[in-house]
């Protein structure tokens, strides 16, 4: 197996940086040497010379380049127990709201979003609510719009939904099309995709709630830092925030600021 | 006391299991010196359901702090730190956790080579890395990766092992110090606790 040194890896995160303005310099980086080792074996470099004289010279490359080195793996209802908190203490503290935003960073290919989007429908919130969803991978976002997943995987997330605290037939809320499953556009009508770049882009309004699951774990805690003090200036006063199964604000200046709820990574902002 | 305990947190030992090693830790943990004055990382093979059933049943058998790894938590000695559900676990320079859901290696994850690869890298001759039983062919190449950069390989002996071929891969194809059965594991670890 190739294995990159951490030099040459330097050189590439500059490379990236001053050529293409992609900034992977607080990514966390036992990870992105994983990834950036994990490319070089797919895509058969020889030497690590020419690895990098693809990267300097191929700016189609770059693209599929830079879109390895993200994880992109995700699913329906990951953590039901988390998703039955949003259900059980989130939400209905939110129902009052005139209008509901909600911000899934760090979006994936979507499945995150519609599951948001089937417990806002079940609370009978999703009429008012707008769910924006963003990635820095333009290639996860076109998939997310399409609203489609493998029809394998619909008896792991229909289980998934029952855990979360799910009391509907599941498959309601999608038509099968050959190996796809569909869902429905009512769904899809509160969601708007778009790139965003948590290492580089602002905030873009004020959200009630944010979710940003695993997504912290592949950056350096500079850069969580960062990431953190955009969502708080995203977030009113008792507005949520909610991090992935392993991901914590205890590291960050917000801890203070946020009360925890119990048992899930899900926090309120109090100050 | 306080000296050598910073000279023996030095040392590192990974774990790795699969089919079976359930059985051995809940013989080993009971019988370890407290406090343990080494890292321990243990990463187990287990059902994605991403429950802390099984850190509370390995704690029921030590009084040593047993936790699941946190993202960016530093490395300490002391503590019996478990492979979360569902993430690989990474170690930093820095001697901070770092989590990755990224693809399953071996089928799994979270993958015992991962752990025994990165914890190579930071450890280096400090590091033992430890093989139960399993029914895989994970931890394999980690063992090759801790013996590059000079740590030491231990395997539990397959005849002990409910499923015998994650050592006895392990076996084949490196250089292993000490093929151990359940007492030699919990003596061997025991030697190190300075
Ligand atoms: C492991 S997925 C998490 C998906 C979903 N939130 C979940 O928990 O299942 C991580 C996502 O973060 C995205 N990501 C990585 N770096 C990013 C950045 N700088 N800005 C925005 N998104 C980023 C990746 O493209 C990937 O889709």
């Amino acid at each position: 197996m190739v294995m990159i040194e951490d030099e040459q890896m330097d050189l590439l995160l500059t490379d990236l940086f001053e050529r293409y303005g992609y900034d992977f310099t607080h990514y966390a980086r036992a990870s992105l040497k994983r990834r950036i080792n994990r490319v070089w074996s797919l895509d058969k470099f020889p030497s690590f010379a020419e690895l990098r004289y693809r990267i300097r010279n191929d700016s189609e490359y770059i693209k599929r380049f830079v879109e390895e080195l993200t994880v992109n793996v995700t699913e329906m209802f990951r953590d039901p127990f988390f998703y039955r908190a949003l259900r059980t203490d989130v939400l209905p503290t939110l129902a009052a709201k005139p209008f509901i935003r909600i911000w899934h960073a760090g979006c994936s290919t979507g499945e995150e979003v519609f599951s948001m989007a089937i417990l806002l429908k079940e609370a009978g919130l999703l009429h008012k609510s707008l769910l924006y969803a963003t990635d820095i991978n333009p290639d996860v976002l076109a998939s997310a719009r399409k609203g489609i997943v493998a029809l394998s995987q619909m008896k792991q997330y229909s289980e998934n939904y029952v855990l979360s605290g799910g009391v509907a037939d599941f498959s309601m809320y999608y038509t099968a099309q050959y190996s796809y499953a569909k869902f429905l556009d009512e769904l899809a009508e509160r969601m708007v995709f778009s790139t965003h770049n948590l290492v580089s882009d602002r905030s873009f309004n004020e959200f009630d709630l944010i979710l940003c699951r695993n997504v912290l774990i592949y950056f350096d805690k500079a850069l969580q830092q960062r990431v953190l003090s955009l969502f708080d200036e995203s977030l009113g006063l008792l507005s949520y925030l909610a991090l992935g199964a392993k991901e914590t604000l205890r590291f960050s200046t917000l801890e203070t600021k946020y009360r925890p709820l119990n048992g899930e990574k899900i926090w309120r902002k109090i100050v | 006391m306080a000296e050598n305990s910073i000279i023996t947190a030095k040392k590192a030992v990974v774990i790795g299991g699969s089919t079976g090693s359930i059985d051995v830790l809940l013989q080993v943990l009971p019988v370890l010196s407290v406090p343990l004055t080494y890292i321990c990382i243990i990463v187990l093979h287990r059902r994605n359901t991403a429950d802390s059933t099984l850190a509370h049943l390995l704690s029921l058998k030590t009084t040593i702090p047993v936790r699941e790894v946190e993202d960016k938590e530093p490395v300490r000695p002391g503590i019996i730190y478990l492979a979360p559900a569902d993430y690989h676990v990474l170690i930093e320079r820095d001697r901070t956790f770092a989590l990755d859901d990224s693809e399953k290696v071996n089928y799994s994850r979270p993958s015992i080579d991962v752990t025994f690869e990165s914890a190579a890298e930071v450890f280096g001759p400090s590091l033992i890395g430890v093989l139960l039983s399993g029914a895989n062919a994970d931890g394999t190449a980690g063992l090759k990766a801790i013996k590059k950069k000079g740590g030491l390989l231990v395997t539990q002996l397959p005849a002990t092992a409910q499923a015998a071929m994650m050592p006895q891969q392990a076996i084949l194809n490196t250089q292993v110090d000490y093929i151990l059965d359940i007492q030699g594991i919990s003596s061997l670890l025991n030697n190190l606790n300075l």
